[in-house]
């Protein structure tokens, strides 16, 4: 546990020196406070740029945060010294992941600032959900890739198809059709109802295939390549 | 301290180590020599445990290297070439790290950074010290848990004199201290005035061992002594009491500018026994 909290410590004292981090982690949440209070459509349906961004927030920043820091972590050997320091490579995962969900969260609850009291909870509630199956995708591209510049040609294509998609299927019949298989796409319909009432039981059971095939293949990542 | 006993290792079907055989004995410093490619970083690898070995045992402290307990790795620093530091943090931060992680007192830091001479640089970023303040900052982080057991690879690969000179004084300083130094190298100089004993590693295999004095005597096959005339003439005589005349004279006329004995050094050893250098010229080049 101790392990955890050194990992989540260095990450938060780096991350305020890493400019490309950081904005993954600012820029959702700034950019919704500024269209919210700056942009007003005729029709526009309530908290829009707030549900639009969140998408694409849960879609992008978990994940390529967390590729990205493991893989620079890999690529100049530091992570190798972690290890011989009898860091296990449970113990920074959880870590990594741990810090990416918090600062996530942290984003998570500046957005949530258009909602009313009573829809907070469920807010955060989907969110939460997104972070963690996202944090599970970036840490399958980060201990898969050897370097920085292979995790960006991985994790480039896949948080374009999970923040990209959901945007483009509300003007796209036949995308919205191909987008109900991302995990992205279900929990945007789930902000659009803000409630569980209603929801088809397709939303739940895609989520949870989402979530099991991104922790699985991390597992085979993780077999295959270890954290060296 | 450590002991091995014919450890091999291959990676597909290319042995790296081939029955490799160690005693190293407490609070000494221990030189393992070869040119690159040799084996010597798998070999670290292979003792400190990351990295599984084929047949032959190991022991450290004592115990068989998988039985190493989280307490027991605390008391080993390693420190290897290809090491990273966390560039953007500051050395009080990258070490604040591992203090962290091991559990030493946040008061060892400044201690550790001023041992190394980077008191001065301690709240600069990682990524602006130059190379050699960047090794002493590697240095410092595996000082700082003051280990029983030190393993330093290529310690002084491509430093100036200057910061080569401290680093060796940190080292002995170390073995003081009553730290056992396991340390790789590939400048025969370095091992001659650290190591109380070197092995020789070529292609896997130990191919001579013991004291780098003893070794150098060893393999003195020319036993000549070479003396430098004042006149400028060079003279080559016999290491032996027929030459003692000739030596009494040149001395007592004053002629002699130098005179040395033609034992080898580790590195012509090296070559009589392998046929390849421990440094290649583009190493030297590029160091």
């Amino acid at each position: 546990m101790r392990n955890i909290w050194v990992i989540i410590k260095k990450q938060l004292a780096d991350t305020i020196k890493n400019k490309p981090v950081l904005i993954q982690f600012v820029m959702y949440p700034v950019l919704t406070l500024i269209m919210e209070n700056a942009v007003t459509i005729p029709d526009m349906p309530e908290l829009f740029f707030t549900k639009l961004f969140s998408v694409m927030y849960m879609g992008m920043a978990p994940l390529t945060s967390v590729a990205s820091i493991i893989s620079e972590e890999k690529e100049k050997n530091t992570l190798r010294v972690l290890m011989m320091a009898n860091v296990k490579p449970g113990e920074y995962l959880a870590g990594v992941g741990l810090y990416t969900w918090i600062l996530c969260m942290a984003g998570a609850g500046v957005m949530a600032t258009g909602f009313s009291a009573y829809q907070i909870p469920f807010y955060l509630a989907v969110m939460a959900i997104g972070f963690i199956i996202s944090i599970a995708i970036g840490a399958c591209i980060g201990v898969f890739a050897s370097n920085q510049m292979t995790a960006s040609s991985l994790f480039v294509p896949v948080m374009l198809v999970f923040s990209f998609v959901p945007m483009l299927a509300m003007f796209n019949d036949k995308i919205e059709k191909c987008a109900r298989i991302f995990y992205t796409q279900q929990l945007r319909e789930m902000l659009d109802l803000m409630t569980f009432d209603g929801l088809k039981i397709e939303t739940p059971v895609v989520i949870l295939i989402n979530a099991i095939l991104a922790i699985t293949l991390f597992f085979i990542a993780f077999k295959r390549k270890g954290l060296e | 301290m450590i002991k091995a006993k014919g450890i091999c290792k291959s990676f597909a079907d290319k042995k790296v180590i081939t029955g490799v055989d160690l005693d190293i004995k407490p609070g000494m410093i221990f030189g393992l020599l070869g040119p690159s490619g040799a084996g010597k970083t798998s070999l670290i690898r292979i003792i400190t445990g990351q990295l599984v070995f084929e047949s032959g045992e190991i022991s450290v402290f004592g115990k068989p290297v998988s039985e190493l307990s989280g307490e027991d790795k605390r008391q080993i620093g390693i420190m290897m070439d290809d090491h990273g530091v966390y560039d953007r943090l500051s050395c009080i931060e990258n070490l604040k790290i591992f203090a962290d992680i091991y559990g030493v007192p946040r008061s060892r830091i400044k201690t550790a950074l001023a041992q190394v001479g980077l008191a001065d640089a301690s709240k600069k970023p990682a990524m602006k010290l130059s190379k050699g303040m960047r090794t002493r900052l590697q240095l410092a982080r595996v000082l700082m848990i003051s280990p029983r057991l030190l393993f330093l690879d290529e310690p002084t690969s491509g430093l100036d004199p200057m910061t080569m000179k401290y680093v060796h004084k940190l080292i002995l300083e170390q073995k003081a201290n009553g730290c056992t130094v396991f340390l790789t190298t590939h400048n025969m100089e370095e091992a001659s005035c650290l190591c109380d004993e070197v092995a020789l590693l070529n292609e896997g295999k130990i191919i001579d061992r013991g004291a780098p004095g003893e070794i150098c005597r060893k393999y003195n096959h020319q036993k000549k002594v070479n003396i430098h005339l004042k006149s400028g003439e060079d003279l080559e005589l016999e290491h032996g009491a027929s030459s003692s005349g000739k030596i009494a004279e040149l001395m007592a006329q004053g002629q002699i500018e130098t005179i040395h004995s033609s034992e080898p050094t580790l590195e012509t050893v090296f070559i009589e026994l392998t046929g390849r250098k421990l440094e290649s010229e583009e190493e030297i080049r590029y160091a």
